[in-house]
């Protein structure tokens, strides 16, 4: 494992920590305040996963300045043109990276990686062709963003469901510990 | 870096803690405090918009809520008699698994991900053309091209908001404190809830 | 929670800037970050803030729940609403109308006031986070008032 690599991946490594305490919580507790706690970590952990695969080393948020906008509306024309010819080198390499054995060492794919910019950079001269790019600024993936959105606030509305449930059980039952619900239940 | 490391670091130690808390209250506040750590980090990732939002729903609202369950529902949690070893087991098990997954994936910020080389052109420089230059692209994404997306997810919440709403009302007039207040005082009684 | 004179003549300095901040969300939230998901929490958070402080039958003076409820219906309809009429109003294509597709912003292009009001894209997710706004806005401050109405805390709160 080289440093690189730890690096690479920590991110993921603490997120899937996060979400393994989340499923815990959910497993292991029977309160269900901290059921719905637990499920809420776990949401949290995946809009992060969702969040840090979207982000591009040295890019900013997708919030492109309205001067910065006016100067792409003036090279529109030169930027379709070179759509298409920076399009194949692009497909190439990505197919490079599909084609190398998994089983193979990482070196492999980090040369179909290295492989990958250089024929992106032969592709649009100075700027890295697969990431989106405009006016010579990187810009990290919206699509993530956009997608987690919706999921936080639907999480929330999930969150009140259930914690309006929470209340309803505890005014029947006087508790909101599973066991003694079930041992409730079963008496009758 | 450093500023991530921590970030990450605490957001880890907050995880622990919560789950080892048996004070619901005290549990609830850390979750705002995970939340609003979380929106921390998601800023350095360059999503504003996410973390604007979790900052707001998940340290606003969602605390907010779990406060207002405990008011109702109390604030104490049973200690278990159960063995932790058995879920322990289970969530090693699935992390491991998990983190096994993770080692094919793409590094942290790669330019070459197939996330970023997928879609081509990207929707950035796409929206630049489409939207006649709308400055954030995340809006343009979800209102625009994601428009049925978020139509849905805004019947999600009606829906959310109905349920809770048949959930949690007696008579129709339960939710407007205003006529039962009225009423209230009309007969003479306090209201038996 | 009378008894806490720092709290309420806080809240209400306060509470201005954070509807004000919750409207600035909304609307500009093409040109920055935000959205009608964000300023609809912020919006419900200062109702709710109003709520917890001055107690249920105050806020509900403000935001009377029988407008709440028609609310959380209105925001769907504002964003439906839209969907269908671009289908109903079509897009210029060629010089002729043809039939645009649902929640096509392109068929609200006109030429009314051109450059001062938004029209095209921009009207359409202009409409439709407006819409989003409202619906957020009406089911957290329901949700807030059906969890508060639960509470023996505020119904002594409201009689006092």
């Amino acid at each position: 494992m080289s440093s690189d690599q730890f690096f690479g991946l920590y991110n993921y490594w603490i997120v899937v920590f996060l979400m393994m305490t989340g499923f815990y919580i959910v497993i292991a507790r029977k309160n269900m305040i901290k059921t719905v706690i637990g499920l809420n970590i776990f949401q949290v952990s995946v809009v992060l996963l969702y969040i840090t695969m979207g982000k591009v080393t040295g890019g900013t948020a997708p919030v492109i300045p309205p001067a910065l906008a006016g100067q792409h509306d003036a090279h529109d024309q030169h930027d379709t043109h070179a759509a298409p010819s920076g399009h194949t080198p692009a497909a190439n390499a990505t197919a490079a990276n599909e084609t190398v054995d998994h089983g193979h060492a990482d070196h492999v794919t980090e040369l179909a990686h290295e492989l990958a910019h250089e024929l992106t950079h032969d592709a649009t001269g100075d700027a890295i062709h697969g990431v989106t790019e405009t006016a010579g600024v990187i810009y990290t993936n919206p699509l993530p963003s956009v997608l987690m959105l919706t999921a936080i606030v639907v999480g929330i509305a999930t969150t009140a469901v259930a914690l309006s449930l929470i209340v309803r059980i505890s005014e029947d039952y006087g508790t909101i510990e599973e066991d003694e619900i079930l041992q409730m239940d079963r008496r009758q | 870096m450093f500023v991530s490391v921590s970030i990450l670091t605490l957001l880890a130690v907050t995880a622990i803690a919560i789950a080892r808390m048996r004070d619901l209250w005290a549990a609830v506040m850390f979750t705002g405090i995970f939340s609003f750590l979380g929106a921390s980090w998601m800023l350095i990732l360059d999503a504003p918009d996410v973390a604007f939002t979790e900052a707001a729903v998940g340290a606003g609202i969602s605390t907010f809520l779990m406060l207002g369950t405990l008011a109702l529902a109390g604030k104490k949690e049973k200690p278990t008699t159960a063995s932790p070893i058995v879920p322990l087991l289970v969530v090693g098990i699935t992390g491991a698994a998990l983190v096994y997954g993770t080692l094919d994936m793409p590094h942290f910020g790669d330019p070459a991900a197939p996330v970023q080389t997928r879609i081509e052109p990207g929707f950035v420089e796409k929206s630049q053309h489409d939207m006649h230059g709308l400055p954030n692209v995340v809006t343009a994404l979800l209102a625009s091209y994601r428009g049925y997306d978020t139509l849905g997810e805004t019947a999600v919440i009606f829906t959310a908001g109905i349920a809770v709403l048949m959930i949690l009302r007696r008579d129709p007039e339960d939710c407007d404190h205003r006529v039962t207040q009225k009423s209230a005082s009309t007969e003479k009684k306090g209201r038996s809830s | 929670m009378n008894s806490f004179p720092i709290i309420r003549v806080v809240s209400k300095l306060i509470i201005p800037y954070i509807l004000l901040f919750g409207l600035y969300v909304q609307f500009h939230g093409d040109f920055g970050p935000g959205g009608g998901f964000q300023a609809g929490v912020i919006l419900a958070s200062a109702l709710i803030l109003y709520g917890l402080v001055f107690g249920l039958p105050a806020v509900q003076e403000v935001a009377p729940p029988r407008v709440i409820e028609k609310l959380i219906a209105l925001g769907v309809l504002i964003y439906a609403g839209t969907g269908i009429a671009t289908t109903l109003i079509g897009r210029t294509h060629d010089g002729g109308q043809v039939p645009a597709n649902f929640l096509d912003y392109e068929a609200l292009n006109h030429d009314v006031l051109h450059g001062f009001l938004p029209h095209g894209q921009h009207l359409g997710i202009f409409l439709v986070e407006f819409g989003v706004g409202i619906t957020v806005t009406a089911v957290m401050t329901m949700i807030f008032y059906c969890f508060a109405g639960r509470s023996r805390l505020f119904n002594e709160k409201a009689s006092a």
